[in-house]
């Protein structure tokens, strides 16, 4: 397993590489240098640089130099210091932005995935052992109008629910008076306080859907030969059901874990937004259309990395809640 | 028959599968008994109800199956000291999922399966799924049932027990997961061991020294068993007592010696021709399936005798009307049939 480990690590470096270059590409694609634009930028808002300061951005990302020096400069920037470049329009170090927002997309993300299966597991088991009783029938078409709600339509939902009947605004992520504030203990509290609306929209857009894989995945494996086995041990019925079928009808839901990292990123990108929620979803999304270069980059650079380590992550999962597959290949 | 020698007696059981489509009689009025320390075997075609049958004794038949009719009695040998007192348990009253057939499940009588590929659980070892059982039923620790578990792997003829019990299913041969599957099952010393079919998915090496492995294990322990085939080689070889059943049921039923050698029953005869003789060159060897036509559509189980429309002897108007009876034509041979009345 460990070897295993070492082999795929090694194996992903070149695929970063590919990636990091691919996505340096895309960030050069918009029409125009950087510098031009940012200079164009700040003047716009009636700033202007001295051209000291302009010489410095220039050294520091090899501006004006040809592209594949520009590429190291930037690559080494981000694995040697740290740097990953500087924010057009917000007009600061992207490493000043996006740390945050990342650590409380994962919260948010993380904390709805679990609420999720919190949820849909032991609803998708009751409906799997119940298979056409009323319930079964009743959780289905709920499940069905889930699977087909789109969580922004969940989202704006609440959002007129909230405000029409308890006169509320259920946006962000903070009060308004902790938005800029730093960090605290207050702000920790009321942070928690807002979470949990968007915290249940989230997990909402995904609970419908996991019911119904959980209850598929249940009824092709509670007619296998090995539930008979443990019944005609004489194991009680719930039990057995819990040890041996659910446990393997899960799989999948354990290989998902790692992919759900990437989607931590640009998923739920379009819940944010409506709800107003400081995740990364929507700054990479105005990234994108201002053409903020290494805003962007740096998005696209995290987003796919993150993919290639979730799956490894989930292949290590599966492996190991799954002992039929091997770990040689 | 002395009644203390009687371990399980099934009385006119039925069992149906309500399907949409209509109902499946897969058990219609099935009789036979099993002694204490017998091998009785079950011979039929593959959809004659054969693995109902053990579902039904169990109380495990799934949905949309039910046991609409009949007695399965259990006769456990009482707890008290007057050991000539049996304990009687109809099991067709039982709860299924209650308690009392619980505690009869894998302790009283046990199943080992047809599939070995696919009746251990891929996600837990073998040993977690034997000593699951152990503890289940016996009054041990944990520790206990896996000392437990290893003398019974060794005593199944598993190769290095004390490491073979941490593997996963996949990492076993289909015969050494039979094998785990029939240590499993002796675990708690069975009265009843019910063998549905065990050697069907084995190669014919690994099924000769399963069978040799159950003849040892019967005669060191001493359990009756339900062997369930549709080889006749594998019932001559095991079984002192058959029955053949045909479309839910038992249309004969004799020593094993009758069977071979004086079978009455048409169907009964047919199946015996159907087996390719030993030292037979394979030029001569007869058509395998020599049995005319194929098992009628279970939804409409054909009136009177249901062989008759296979049957080359049939009297038409007679066993196309009349539900044959049940014939005793020798001691402990019985068969379904008019021309022996
Ligand atoms: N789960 C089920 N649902 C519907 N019909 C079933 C089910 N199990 C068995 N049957 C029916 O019962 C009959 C006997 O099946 P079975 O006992 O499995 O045959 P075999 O003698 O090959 O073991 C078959 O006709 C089959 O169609
Ligand atoms: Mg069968």
């Amino acid at each position: 397993m460990f070897g295993y480990i070492i082999r795929r690590v090694l194996l992903m470096i070149p695929t970063l590489i590919v990636i990091s270059i691919i996505s340096f590409v895309i960030i050069q694609l918009p029409p125009g240098d950087y510098l031009t634009s940012y200079a164009a930028q700040l003047s716009a808002q009636g700033d202007t640089i001295d051209a000291q300061g302009l010489k410095a951005l220039e050294e520091r990302y090899g501006l004006g130099q040809p592209i594949h020096v520009q590429y190291f400069k930037w690559v080494s920037g981000i694995i040697l210091r740290g740097d990953w470049g500087q924010s057009m329009e917000w007009q600061k170090p992207v490493k000043d932005l996006i740390w945050e927002r990342l650590a409380l997309t994962i919260l948010l993300s993380s904390v709805a995935i679990l609420v999720s299966w919190f949820i849909a597991i032991p609803v998708g088991v009751y409906s799997a052992t119940h298979q056409y009783s009323i319930p079964d029938y009743v959780l289905s078409v709920i499940s069905f109008v889930g699977v087909g709600t789109p969580g922004f339509l969940l989202a704006l939902i609440v959002m007129y629910l909230a405000m029409s009947q308890l006169n509320q605004s259920v946006g962000g992520l903070f009060s308004s008076e902790f938005l800029l504030a730093p960090w605290s203990l207050a702000k920790v509290v009321d942070m928690l306080k807002h979470l949990w609306i968007p915290v249940l929209i989230i997990a909402l857009e995904s609970t419908a859907g996991s019911i119904r894989t959980t209850r598929a995945n249940l009824l092709d494996e509670l007619n296998k030969p090995y539930v008979e086995t443990a019944r005609a041990k004489g194991l009680e019925e719930g039990k057995l059901i819990w040890k041996y079928p659910v446990r393997v009808a899960l799989n999948p839901f354990f290989s998902t874990v790692g992919w759900s990292l990437a989607s931590l990123i640009s998923g739920q990108t379009l819940i944010a937004v409506v709800l107003s929620l400081q995740t990364t979803g929507p700054m990479m999304l105005r990234a994108l259309m201002s053409q903020d270069m290494y805003l962007a980059g740096s998005f696209l650079l995290l987003l796919s990395s993150l993919t290639v380590i979730g799956t490894l992550v989930s292949d290590i999962i599966l492996a190991w809640v799954d002992p039929r597959i091997r770990l040689r290949g | 028959m002395e009644n203390n020698h009687l371990l399980l007696e099934v009385k006119n059981l039925k069992t149906h599968f309500f399907l949409d489509e209509g109902t499946v009689r897969a058990l219609d009025g099935v009789d036979f008994v099993i002694k204490r320390g017998q091998t009785l075997g079950v011979v039929g075609e593959s959809g004659c109800g054969k693995s109902v049958t053990a579902r039904s004794i169990l109380r495990i038949v799934p949905q949309p199956g039910r046991i609409v009719d009949g007695e399965i009695m259990l006769y456990l040998p009482a707890q008290s000291n007057h050991s000539t007192l049996t304990n009687v348990v109809n099991l067709t009253r039982l709860n299924p999922r209650g308690t009392q057939i619980r505690s009869i499940r894998g302790c009283r009588i046990a199943l080992v399966p047809q599939e070995p590929m696919t009746s251990l659980s891929p996600v837990h070892t073998l040993g977690n799924q034997i000593v699951e059982a152990i503890v289940l039923h016996q009054e041990v620790s944990q520790a206990e049932a896996r000392e437990k578990a290893i003398y019974m792997l060794d005593l199944v003829g598993m190769p290095q027990p004390s490491r073979t019990i941490d593997r996963y299913p996949h990492e076993l041969s289909g015969g050494m997961r039979q094998r785990g599957m029939i240590a499993m099952a002796l675990s708690c010393h069975p009265s009843l061991l019910i063998a549905d079919e065990p050697t069907t998915a084995l190669d014919v090496t690994t099924e000769a020294q399963i069978l040799k492995l159950m003849q040892r294990l019967q005669q060191e322990l001493g359990m009756a068993i339900m062997f369930i085939t549709h080889n006749l080689g594998v019932v001559a070889r095991m079984t002192e007592h058959v029955i053949v059943m045909y479309m839910g049921k038992v249309v004969e039923e004799a020593d094993v010696d009758t069977i071979f050698h004086n079978p009455k029953h048409p169907y009964t005869q047919a199946l015996l021709k159907s087996i390719p003789r030993l030292g037979q060159r394979t030029r001569e060897r007869r058509r395998l399936e020599s049995i005319s036509g194929s098992v009628p559509d279970p939804y409409s189980i054909p009136k009177g005798c249901s062989f008759h429309p296979r049957c080359s002897q049939r009297i038409v108007g007679l066993c196309d009307q009349e539900e044959p009876p049940n014939i005793e034509i020798g001691p402990g041979h019985k068969t379904r049939c008019v021309l022996y009345r």
